[in-house]
């Protein structure tokens, strides 16, 4: 009776669709997710779009691989791929080259009262120097971070098939949780956590009560760099590691940091699931649920081999949708942000 | 010796000078109220102490202590502490939030400071938890002046704090200016309901023009029929 239960229903297709759209809308989410948060704190607190963060996520991979390359033979340590485990390495590289690049380049523009279009010009040409100098030293090819290339993969058996999830896969899903948490925790508990949400609210208030703003943009870039060296450690993790690594992937960042509520880091992660739930449901072949249906279908209906919203070539158009559809009918994000003047 | 001695300041948003010569003297444990026209410079005076603009000529002295055009940061730690008119919580963090960034400068242990704001603003401390910026004009104002105490000022610094509120409201938030005045906090405020403010204050000047035109005690000034005249809208 049971058996026959567990027969009748679909499992290959349903589990097609837990690997291939649950499990892979998840993946995708983390990484735009990690990244939304550093854009969306980084906006909160000084107020512009800081379009150089795709790329200060590639330079994080690249520190991981230089660290893996440094330290160890590329062999993973203790079970984990080395370049997670030297990760912490690179996301503290990260967050000092992030605070390096605020004094250099933004800082300067900040004293000189610069209105915020000018700084968000300043963060292209960031971008465009980061992309030189990646390729200036790692060339324009792909990098293997893990050596050997054969990933841990973990087989979770349901109704005789397997939910497949791979080592990356899974280490990137655990730390944003762990991320997710302990943002949480650095901003309603820590000190300097309540003063970055002073500052975010009310900036000449935050200076009149003596909030050190200094101090304030230290920790945004601290935090923003080392999740985004995160974010780029372990998508090149789940991927190749290649010099666009992240810059393709800096719309759908924007649009999870519009679509929660520009300067909500609650909205960022939020956002950053929705654009990846909606950009791989998007291009997800539907026909594989609605196949089993077939025989209780009428004759008339045939259902086609391939039925996805959007060809998988055009995933990239989806995040626009996303944004069009957010920005009319609730322009300030899913969590209310902040009005842009 | 005087608590605040801000002797012929000039100052101005760059460009023509707002304030030409504007003396303000208190001694400690005082209330200094600022009155005057609109546009007389009153706001300005404030801001000029508070290091918010810059000062180009004349002197402020705290305690004895030259601290002319010093920054607002700095000056928080010299004793100074500001409520702007408006704009003066951070809407999204509660209550107790809030009075906690008043004490960002503070290592040490502040938690008697927050029950002893709770005590001059009870409401507060029912409403703890609650976004500052989901409360009442009064409540708002009463959380502000409360983070403004925060530091243990010498001298509070009060940007209108009854503008916008209630009768009921500006009465209750006058008997709190003279109840942290009389635990020791000098308080210099700017008052659009002069007469009122006047009334509990031991030290009033009246400004126009940018400059000082009368100056005296509170009670000098409301009993002066030019001042009256001129300033609190007939003599009644």
């Amino acid at each position: 009776m049971e058996a026959g239960f567990l027969a009748s229903l679909p499992a290959q297709e349903l589990v097609f669709f837990i690997n291939r759209g649950l499990l892979a809308g998840l993946i995708i989410g983390s990484v735009y997710a990690l990244g939304a948060v550093g854009v969306t704190l980084i906006f909160g607190i000084l107020r512009f779009a800081h379009f150089a963060h795709g790329d200060m996520m590639t330079i994080g991979a690249f520190v991981a691989l230089v660290c893996v390359a440094l330290f160890t033979g590329g062999e993973s340590i203790a079970g984990l791929p080395a370049a997670f485990v030297l990760m912490p390495i690179a996301m503290a590289v990260t967050a000092l080259a992030a605070i390096g690049i605020d004094r250099g380049f933004y800082a300067p523009l900040r004293r000189a009262k610069v209105r915020p279009v000018v700084i968000v010009m300043s963060s292209i040409g960031v971008m465009l120097m980061m992309q030189g100098l990646v390729r200036l030293f790692a060339g324009t090819g792909t990098w293997q971070l893990e050596a050997g290339g054969a990933k841990t993969i973990y087989r979770l058996p349901l109704l005789g098939r397997d939910v497949i999830l791979t080592q990356p896969q899974a280490l990137l899903i655990g730390f944003t949780a762990l991320a997710a948490i302990a943002l949480h925790f650095f901003l309603t508990r820590s000190r300097m956590g309540k003063a970055m949400r002073a500052v975010s609210d009310n900036p000449d208030l935050a200076r009149v009560s003596g909030i050190s703003i200094d101090s304030v943009v230290r920790a945004t870039w601290a935090i923003a760099g080392a999740l985004a060296a995160a974010a780029g450690t372990l998508l090149a993790l789940d991927v190749t590691l290649k010099p666009d690594l992240a810059f393709n992937i800096i719309l759908p960042i924007f649009a999870a940091a519009i679509v929660g509520g520009i300067g909500q880091p609650y909205g960022a992660m939020a956002g950053g699931m929705l654009v990846g739930f909606t950009e791989t449901f998007a291009v997800f072949n539907w026909s594989v649920l609605l196949r089993p249906l077939q025989p209780w279908l009428p004759d008339f209906i045939d259902i086609p081999n391939r039925i996805a919203f959007v060809p998988t070539e055009y995933k990239i158009v989806v995040p626009f949708f996303i944004l069009i559809a957010v920005l009319i009918w609730r322009p300030t994000g899913i969590f209310k942000g902040r009005v842009v003047k | 010796m005087a608590l605040l001695d801000m002797s012929d300041i000039h100052a101005g948003y760059g460009g023509a000078n707002i304030l030409n010569g504007v003396a303000i003297a208190i001694d400690a444990h005082e209330i200094g109220v600022i009155v005057g026209p609109n546009g007389a410079g009153k706001s300005t005076t404030l801001k000029a102490l508070f290091g918010l603009l810059t000062v180009s000529q004349g002197t402020i002295l705290l305690d004895g202590k030259d601290i002319t055009n010093r920054a607002p940061e700095a000056l928080v730690r010299d004793g100074l502490s500001f409520v702007p008119q408006e704009f003066n919580v951070f809407p999204t963090l509660s209550v107790e939030e809030n009075l906690e960034m008043g004490a960002f400068i503070r290592r040490d242990d502040f938690r008697h400071l927050i029950d002893k704001v709770y005590g001059f603003f009870p409401p507060l401390k029912d409403k703890r938890r609650q976004a500052a910026g989901e409360l009442s004009g009064g409540q708002r104002q009463m959380v502000a002046m409360g983070r403004a105490l925060m530091t243990e000022p010498k001298l509070l610094l009060l940007d209108e704090p009854t503008a916008g509120l209630s009768p009921r409201y500006m009465g209750e938030i006058f008997e709190r200016i003279i109840e942290i005045n009389a635990a020791g906090v000098g308080i210099l405020m700017v008052e659009q309901n002069a007469r009122q403010a006047l009334a509990l204050a031991h030290r009033g000047f009246v400004l126009a023009g940018g400059r000082n035109r009368f100056t005296g005690t509170g009670a000098e000034l409301l009993a002066d029929p030019d001042v009256a005249k001129s300033f609190l809208g007939g003599g009644e």
